[in-house]
Order: C-alpha cells, then sequence, then structure tokens
C-alpha cells in the first residue's frame, strides 16, 4: 500500500467517498458534496461562458472590430435580463419568442432528415437486399418491426382487433430494443464505476498497479 | 524533370492517372473533390500529395493520402478561384507525378438538391398540420386513443395534494432547441395548471439557462389562467446548474430532503436517467417519465412507475389540454405516419421491381432517397 502523497488525490478521493456515502441515505458529507460541486461548477461555467463565448463572440467583434450587427443579439440578450425588473418582465418573451421560433427552424429540418428519411432510406427493401436469403430476411424483419412499432404510435384509433395484435408486434420490437440498449448501457456505467474504483485503489490507496 | 522521369522509368514507378478535381455538390463552398486513378505500382508506394496551383501559377502542397487511396477533398480552397490539381506518387525520395487536372472552382450552392426529399417531406407534414388544426379550429371532434402514463398525472397530482408534499418536475436536461424539451415544457404547462388548481406546491429545477427562463414564465402563465396567480411561487422554479452531475447531485438531494410525492421526468436525459428515477424510487414518489431517448428509457422503464415513450412524449400536452391546436398537429403528425407507411410499402415494392428488365426507369427512387 502506497498512499499518494498528492493533495489534490486526497480530495478527489474523499469527495469521491462524500458522494458514494448517498448509499447509505443523505448525510453531511453528501450534502458538502453536492453543494460544492453545484457552486464550482456554475462559476466555471460563469468563466467558460465569458472566455469562450462572450468574449471572442460578442465583446471582441463588436468593440474591437466595429461589427455592428451584433447589437441585435446583445439586445435580445439583455432582454432576458428584464426578468428582475417586475414591471418590464414581458419583455422577456421577445427573446424567448426569437429563440423557439429558431430552435424549431433549426431542428424541425434536422429531425426529418435524421428519423424520417434516414430511416426510411435504411428500411427500404431493395432489389440488392434480394440477392441473398440473409439480406432478405433481414431487411423483411426490419421493415416489420418499423411498421408495427408506427403503427403503435399511432393515436388516431383506439387499439383493438387487429391493430391491437399489430401494436402489440410493434411494442414486442421496442422492447427487443430497450433489452439490447439497457444491457449495452449498463456495461458502460459500471465501466465508470470501474473507473473511480480504480482511482480510488491505484492512485489514491496504492494497492493495486 | 526528365532525370525523374527516367528514374521512374527504370524503377517501375508509374504515377496516378486520370486525375479528376470538381467542386463538392450541395455545399456552401470553399471545398473541391479530386479523385484519380491509382498508380499501377499503389502497393510499393508510401504516399500520394496532393499539389495544386491557383491562378498565378502557384504550387502548393495541399495534403497527402497513403497509399491505397484515390480520393481527396481540399477544404483549404477559395470560392471562385480557379484551380488544377497534380497528384504525386512517393517512394521514399523517387516521385511520379500526373498529369494535372483540369480547371476546378468552388463554389457555394443556394439550394441542397441531395434534400429536395426533406422539403417534399416538410410540405407533405405542414399540408396535413396545417389541415388538422383547421378542422380542429373549426369545432370538429378529433379522437385520441387512451395513453396510461397520462392519466396517471391527475391522480399524481392529486395524491401530493393529500400528503401535503411538493411535486417535482425535471424538464429534461438539453436546451430549448430540441423537440422533446418543448414537448417537456408543454407539459409542465399543464401540469402546472393543475397543481395551481389543487394549491400544491410545484418544484422545476432547470439545467440550461433559457429553458429556466421559458419554464418560469410558463409556469407562471399557467397559474394566472386557472386564476391562482397569487398561489405561483417564483423561487420554485430556479436554475441549478449547467453540468449534467452536478445537476444531478442536486436533483438528488431535493428528492431525498423535500419528499415530493411525485416526480416527472420529461424531456431529453442522459446518464444521469438512472440517478434520477433510482433515487426517486427509494424516496417512495410515484414517477412519471416521458423521454425520447432510446438509450434512457429502459432505464425509466424500469425505475418508474410509468414512462411516455418516445412520441407520447409529443402527444401528451394535446392529450392532457385538449387544445385543438395540439390536437390538430397530433392528428397532422398521425397521418404523417401512414404517409411514411405508404412511402415505406411502395417504395420498397417499386426498388424490388426496378431490378427487372425493362423497368430500369424505376431507379429514379434510388436517388430520390439518396440511396447508394
Amino acid at each position: 500500500m502506497h498512499l499518494s502523497p498528492d493533495l489534490w488525490v486526497w480530495v478527489g478521493a474523499l469527495l469521491t467517498l462524500f458522494v458514494f456515502s448517498f448509499l447509505f441515505g443523505d448525510n453531511p458529507f453528501y450534502k458538502f458534496a453536492e453543494h460544492l460541486y453545484v457552486g464550482v461548477s456554475v462559476g466555471y461555467m460563469i468563466a467558460i461562458y465569458y472566455w469562450n463565448f462572450f468574449k471572442p463572440d460578442l465583446i471582441e467583434p463588436l468593440f474591437g472590430r466595429g461589427e455592428l450587427i451584433l447589437i441585435v443579439p446583445l439586445i435580445l440578450g439583455l432582454c432576458y435580463l428584464a426578468i428582475f425588473i417586475q414591471k418590464f418582465s414581458w419583455v422577456v418573451r421577445i427573446p424567448m419568442g426569437f429563440v423557439l421560433g429558431w430552435g424549431s427552424g433549426i431542428a424541425i429540418p434536422a429531425v426529418l432528415q435524421a428519423n424520417v428519411i434516414k430511416q426510411i432510406q435504411g428500411s427500404l427493401i431493395t432489389s440488392q437486399t434480394l440477392a441473398h436469403w440473409n439480406t432478405f430476411v433481414w431487411s423483411i424483419v426490419v421493415l416489420i418491426g418499423v411498421i408495427t412499432t408506427v403503427i403503435y404510435f399511432f393515436f388516431s384509433r383506439e387499439q383493438k382487433g387487429s391493430l391491437k395484435v399489430v401494436a402489440n408486434i410493434g411494442i414486442i420490437y421496442i422492447m427487443i430494443g430497450f433489452g439490447a440498449s439497457f444491457g449495452y448501457t449498463v456495461m458502460a456505467r459500471i465501466s465508470l464505476l470501474l473507473g473511480r474504483l480504480q482511482f480510488l485503489l491505484r492512485d489514491w490507496l496504492g494497492v493495486i498497479h | 524533370m526528365s532525370f525523374l522521369l527516367a528514374v521512374c522509368f527504370i524503377f517501375g514507378i508509374g504515377p496516378p492517372e486520370a486525375v479528376k478535381a470538381c467542386d463538392r455538390p450541395n455545399d456552401a463552398g470553399k471545398c473541391i473533390l479530386l479523385s484519380w486513378k491509382l498508380s499501377p505500382d499503389d502497393a510499393g508506394l508510401k504516399s500520394y500529395d496532393i499539389v495544386r496551383t491557383d491562378a498565378f501559377g502557384k504550387d502548393t502542397v495541399v495534403g497527402s493520402v497513403p497509399s491505397g487511396i484515390g480520393s481527396f477533398t481540399d477544404e483549404s480552397v477559395r470560392d471562385n478561384v480557379r484551380y488544377t490539381y497534380r497528384v504525386v506518387a512517393r517512394q521514399d525520395s523517387l516521385r511520379a507525378e500526373s498529369v494535372a487536372s483540369g480547371i476546378a472552382v468552388s463554389r457555394a450552392q443556394w439550394f441542397n438538391k441531395a434534400r429536395v426529399n426533406v422539403l417534399v417531406a416538410l410540405v407533405i407534414f405542414s399540408f396535413l398540420v396545417f389541415y388538422f388544426i383547421r378542422h380542429a379550429r373549426a369545432g370538429r371532434k378529433l379522437f385520441i386513443r387512451r395513453i396510461a402514463g397520462l392519466d396517471a398525472v391527475e391522480e399524481a397530482v392529486g395524491r401530493a395534494t393529500e400528503m401535503g408534499r411538493p411535486i417535482l418536475y425535471v424538464p429534461g436536461l438539453a436546451g430549448i432547441s430540441q423537440i422533446s424539451t418543448i414537448a417537456a415544457l408543454n407539459i409542465l404547462s399543464e401540469v402546472a395548471k393543475k397543481t395551481a388548481k389543487y394549491g400544491t406546491d410545484l418544484l422545476v429545477p432547470n439545467r440550461d439557462p433559457i429553458v429556466y427562463t421559458v419554464a418560469l414564465e410558463m409556469v407562471k402563465e399557467a397559474y394566472t389562467e386557472v386564476g391562482r396567480p397569487d398561489m405561483f411561487k417564483k423561487e420554485n422554479v430556479f436554475f441549478v446548474s449547467d453540468n449534467q452531475f452536478a445537476y444531478a447531485a442536486a436533483v438528488d438531494g431535493m428528492m431525498v430532503r423535500e419528499k415530493p410525492a411525485t416526480n416527472f421526468f420529461m424531456g431529453m436525459f442522459w446518464a444521469e436517467s438512472l440517478i434520477l428515477a433510482e433515487t426517486g424510487a427509494a424516496t417512495g414518489a410515484v414517477q412519471i417519465a416521458g423521454t425520447d431517448s432510446v438509450h434512457q428509457l429502459p432505464f425509466f422503464i424500469t425505475a418508474c412507475d410509468h414512462t411516455l415513450i418516445g412520441e407520447e412524449l409529443y402527444a401528451a400536452s394535446a392529450y392532457l389540454s385538449r387544445d385543438p391546436l395540439l390536437l390538430g398537429s397530433l392528428k397532422g403528425q398521425d397521418w404523417g405516419k401512414v404517409v411514411i407507411l405508404a412511402v415505406l410499402v411502395a417504395g420498397s415494392i417499386l426498388l424490388v421491381l426496378s431490378g427487372i428488365k425493362g423497368l430500369s426507369f424505376l431507379h429514379v427512387i434510388y436517388s430520390f432517397f439518396n440511396i447508394s
């Protein structure tokens, strides 16, 4: 056993144990780690936002290079601060409307492209997929899965009779997908835990190499 | 030069041939695509150097690719400038240079032809949505089937009221441009109306500063709409931290200290989903979750009482509010799905038929869907 002489390793190890203590319920150690984490992350965020966005994207081009068009986003940004003034709090709706409109405009074509068109591309059966029996079988499995799953998410009809049968096949597909995803993600989470245990046992206590 | 050619000839290094340079189609400019036929001695080569000559005759080596590769993308060009390219095959100190390509000029395109399919889909969906919204506003009744998770909302709010405990609403961790966040905020509005009616506290911790301002406004408006603006507590809708796990740690702490009777997790979630849902389950709260994140849904299904899967989250606000605008758009989406299914089935049949001699004109469907 070779305890680390590095002060920051000790700080990291103790904070890790403080967070793990939550497994036994809420306690002052967890509260300390939680409040420290939130405080540090907010302070860090402010610094990051200033150096990565505010300074290079607004202050330097506007006041340094005279790009006056940036007055528009500056005013929109300042409108958010109106929320602190009761009389003018309605002003906050202007940038919100802008952001929601912009967000929807950006998101809708992207979602159509990624979640509709690309999925249709991947699910279509082509003459090439018929060339080999295995690609043919799997493409049929995929096509049935897509059709039944989409039908499960059809809200305009009551799920009864044949629609219920098809929707039930869809939910079986969905659950198989979730099962695979669950196992995959659990493995990733365990690797995160192993990373923390390695830090405690190797970097801090020095009992493993 | 003649010496080099002689060396190449003696050692048998052939130059690359048929160098072609062209503007990359459907892009924002500043890019030229190159392709060439590999040197006959490609197996023994080290690399290919790409030499660009600009309008003033200045040569610049713009990149290098290993042997076996016959293409390169030059993203260091300026628009509307004429360039030619040569490809130099290299093996240690030996070089074999191709003939220069034709002139290539990079230009930005106004319209991405590869996305015509997206435009068509957008027009169809928009038409369906507007049609059904008009239909709904005309007062016609639109049916929506029962969604189990949403029937529990009323019950969950009632439970919190009876127990005298608050309700926790987490509107996901994504920004406002995520559709799931917008859906989560719509549901928040409906939940806020119910808590206002019942006089139950509603806690809304936020990770994104913009989502926070929108959530604050929506909750305030919901309380005003049901005639209880006095019940609205501004401090209950708050920003925590934009750090994912700092946010999760704080919300966990809130769950064990405030002991909310009901937890809502709606919107986009990442690795914190199980941390939140597991802690909530340990406190004995009724939990209703909804997300379109495929990787997080299994965790919510295992740890929550009710889970809205994918599109059920989008349908939720229409289901809860019965607002004609939302009902109409939900109906439009539903019929959009019917169009998708029809395209899938008809497209598959036509693509299979395109393999038959005489029906090869059906190959146009490949290009419409960008299938290679």
